[in-house]
């Protein structure tokens, strides 16, 4: 039978059994043991009285504090937005221009404008605005639809090219592909519209540019303008300045004319409230304004 | 290898590896011209299933091994799976430097749908959860089993298929997320037909466990196998619950879990924190009962605190899961018994690190000087950490700051560098000179080396990880007069970067250590064949006796 050891370091004995050389002592479970084991159940049983906890088969113990998590973060919420209600009233109610004439107004918008951008733009135009090939730069004010607050309003809240059924629609057709023009033409076309812009060119494109002005006023003014200054009400861009969505250099204006170009930009109406689009168009335009 | 299998169990092997081959044909015929990945994994069973066929035919006319053997444990299997752990190791470990350093520095990924972090991750997580951790459980369960037992494994043929056919299952598991296979469940990614694999493995280990136990020579079952035991039972239980699906064809990789919503979210929790409790904690535990008294030479301190954290961990554990789903759309009354079993189950995790350090009373110089120990003594303190900042992050209050964060990334590492890699390596170290009949590893400077490499590497990996966890808890919720939130998310990542830094370079310690490890345990194995010696250690043998007899306690 297993007979009982003393273990000369702990003055303890042993259980008496032995496994493969290892032996275990009979000491006593320590007190603080049982102690903390109370204390904690204690604490869970108190916890079970005052809360939601234990499932009776169709319902649950609500607890005696009557707390519920989803009562609790709806009137947060509803907390919350009373809180900001003092201001974002005032921005619903006031106009967009007389909004962006008030200072304490715009602080709110500098600050609450930020965190909306940055959460919800900046993964296509960038932490500062500033865009990125095919995504628009916000900060050089090169505004395709237009830069008043009204319609920066407007195309957050409806995009373009977005599912929304008021989205506004923009395209470049694929004057290559489609066989509208030849690779010779579409090359004529692009030195003439690099010219728009004051690049440099050289003896073989200025060679081209009579050509070049001829097709792009009888294929791209319609929509670009004569000038090539580029149509709000379109979405077309403005040719003649230094900000290029896609690029500017000959390759690049080359592919644009060649293959086309459709943006696309999400509409926002079903993910923020009128108030934050508001926000947002008013803190857009103050990104290049900050230079 | 074939040699010590009797001729009855060549024929055996020759069968199941003839039906793990029609298996894999059956994955590949339905699947073949598809674009289907499982065209892929039954081509890989049947390769397994040929490669092994060839190894048990080429041995097949070997002489039978002589009844001498029964005189002898049989460790053959815990000597592969030891090998396989620390490989393992240094692949897991690797990829989560990896991804860490992706964390870090995003540029640095390479244009390749298998090199995205969505996919290495995992391989990363299960590498060293299933590949090392699981390796390192089989090798010592089955020699802690037989020693504890004092009982050759019931058969050598068994042994051999648990540990193959986990690896298996791992290698299904690793190269399945590279190519996309997953069925998004976090530590249950594996599809279905891995999972029914992993279903077969799983309940031939645990007859092994209950035949071998049956045999035992002597009275009682010590405690490790108590929890070598329950994190057998239990990890099949939650295995299959938690795996229950319906595949989109027997041709497709693609299943649907048999449940959704909130039961799903629940469901997985309850599986994900069991594989914690019963997985991470319960082998490990059972590791820990017996190469710690072993190296220490000391009696585990109290046999009475063990049966009160044994069945406090196993009993409250259960319950602990929903405390994952804080403040999510699960009904609140579950949330609150989650919490407070989380806050009671403490009291037994401490109870079972405090038995553990208890037991190296008397053996405290033996810890100052032999790393061996010390990586085991680290792993029970970090045990006692990582279980209190569980509970305390189980309270909702402070879950709603911690929660979605780098702090529970952090929370995890403790447990699993500070705890289940320490007690492994620690008892890696004390079992292969074991098994390879040496007097200790080939070098113990080297043995210190990995100590000091793995403890500041996990040092610095949890510190950083609190560090930024805490950061961006209180990011997301700080708002400022207007009552917007003052930060975007991006903030807080940009504000992450010098913590990512810091803890792909903890990492990376750590990793070094397993290197480490891998060459010492390698020049180990060499010297111990440079001196083959037949001395037989007549201790270290299983008792003969006619099967039904107990033998009871000497003395």
């Amino acid at each position: 039978m297993a007979t009982e050891k003393l273990d000369p370091t702990t003055g303890r004995t042993t259980t008496g059994h032995e496994w493969n050389g290892i032996e275990e002592l009979n000491t006593p479970v320590p007190r603080i043991v049982f102690f903390f084991l109370a204390v904690m159940a204690l604490f869970a049983v108190g916890y079970w009285i005052l809360m939601p906890a234990w499932p009776t088969g169709v319902s649950f113990t609500k607890g005696m504090l009557g707390i519920d998590q989803r009562a609790v973060v709806t009137q947060q919420v509803r907390d919350a937005a009373a809180e900001r209600a003092a201001w974002t009233d005032r921005i619903g109610r006031t106009s967009l221009e007389a909004t962006a004439r008030d200072p304490e107004l715009m602080r709110y918008v500098r600050e609450t404008g930020r965190t909306l951008f940055l959460d919800n733009c900046s993964a296509c135009h960038g932490t500062k605005g500033t865009g990125g090939p095919g995504f628009p730069n916000l900060a050089a004010r090169a505004w395709l639809w237009g830069g008043t607050p009204e319609t920066i309003v407007e195309t957050i809240t409806k995009g373009i090219n977005s599912t929304n059924d008021d989205t506004r629609v923009s395209q470049m057709l694929a004057f290559g592909r489609d066989g509208v023009l030849t690779g010779e033409q579409i090359r004529s076309v692009a030195a003439f519209v690099r010219s728009l812009s004051g690049q440099a060119l050289d003896d073989g494109e200025k060679a081209m540019l009579p050509a070049g002005r001829k097709l792009f006023a009888d294929n791209c003014a319609s929509c670009h303008g004569d000038t090539g200054r580029g149509k709000h009400e379109m979405g077309a861009p403005d040719l003649a300045d230094s900000v290029w969505i896609y690029g500017g250099d000959r390759q690049s204006v080359f592919d644009t004319i060649y293959a086309g170009r459709q943006g696309h930009m999400p509409h926002w109406s079903d993910r923020l409230s009128p108030t934050d689009i508001r926000i947002l168009a008013l803190y857009v335009g103050t990104l290049g304004a900050a230079k | 290898m074939v040699a010590a299998l009797t001729l009855v169990e060549r024929q055996f092997a020759l069968v199941i590896l003839f039906a793990i081959t029609l298996c894999g044909l059956a994955l590949v015929v339905p699947s073949a011209g598809t674009e289907d990945p499982i065209c892929f994994h039954g081509l890989l069973i049947m390769a397994a299933g040929i490669a092994l066929s060839f190894v048990v035919i080429n041995g097949y006319f070997e002489p039978e091994p002589s009844p001498e053997r029964l005189t002898e444990y049989f460790d053959d299997p815990t000597k592969i799976g030891i090998i396989l752990a620390i490989a393992w190791a240094v692949v897991g470990m690797f990829v989560g430097v990896w991804v860490a350093a992706l964390l870090a520095w995003p540029d640095l990924t390479i244009d390749a749908a298998w090199a995205s972090f969505g996919r290495l991750r995992p391989v990363h997580t299960s590498g060293v959860i299933f590949g090392f951790g699981g390796n390192a459980l089989i090798a010592t369960s089955f020699h802690v089993l037989q020693r504890t037992s004092r009982a050759r494994l019931c058969d050598q043929l068994s042994p051999w298929f648990v540990l193959l056919g986990y690896n298996l299952f791992c290698v299904i598991a690793a190269s399945g997320y590279l190519i996309g296979v997953t069925q998004s469940k976090e530590y249950a990614e594996p599809e279905w037909y891995a999972d029914i694999w992993l279903v077969v493995v799983w309940v031939v280990y645990f007859l092994i466990y209950i035949r071998t136990l049956q045999r035992r020579q002597e009275p009682h079952i010590y405690v490790a196998n108590w929890y070598y035991m329950a994190f057998i039972l239990v990890v099949a239980v939650l295995h299959i619950v938690n795996n229950l699906a319906v595949p989109v064809s027997l041709g497709s990789a693609k299943s649907y879990s048999l449940f959704s919503g909130v039961q799903d979210a629940m469901t997985q929790w309850w599986y994900g924190h069991n594989a914690v409790a019963f997985f991470l904690t319960s082998g490990f535990l059972g590791m820990m009962y017996y190469y710690m008294p072993k190296r220490a030479g000391r009696p585990i301190f109290s046999y009475r605190l063990s049966i009160i954290s044994f069945w406090g961990i196993t009993f409250m554990y259960m319950w602990a899961g929903s405390h994952h789903l804080h403040y999510t759309a699960l009904p609140q009354w579950v949330q609150t018994l989650g919490m407070t079993f989380s806050l009671m189950l403490l009291v037994p995790s401490w109870a079972s690190a405090g038995n553990a350090l208890a037991t190296l009373n008397g053996a405290w110089h033996k810890v100052r000087d032999d790393a061996t120990l010390r990586f085991m003594m680290v792993a029970a303190v970090f045990y006692g950490l990582s279980t209190f900042e569980g509970s305390f992050m189980a309270i909702r209050a402070v879950n709603s700051l911690s929660h979605y964060t780098d702090w529970t990334i952090g929370h995890v590492h403790a447990g699993a560098l500070g705890w289940v890699a320490m007690i492994t390596f620690g008892s890696l170290y004390a079992l292969v000179p074991w098994m390879w009949k040496r007097d200790r590893m080939y070098s113990a400077a080297a043995v210190e080396v990995h100590f000091w490499l793995a403890l500041s590497g996990t040092v610095i990996y949890v510190i950083a990880m609190w560090n930024s966890g805490i950061i961006q808890g209180l990011m997301w919720r700080t708002y400022n007069d207007s009552g917007t939130l003052a930060y975007s998310f991006i903030d807080s990542v940009v504000a992450m970067h010098p913590y990512y830094i810091a803890r792909a370079f903890g990492g990376l310690m750590f990793l070094l250590g397993a290197l480490v490890c891998a060459w010492n345990v390698w020049m180990t194995i060499r010297s111990a064949r440079a001196h083959r010696e037949v001395a037989r250690d007549t201790a270290d043998s299983p008792i003969l006796v006619p099967s039904g007899a107990t033998v009871m306690a000497k003395e």
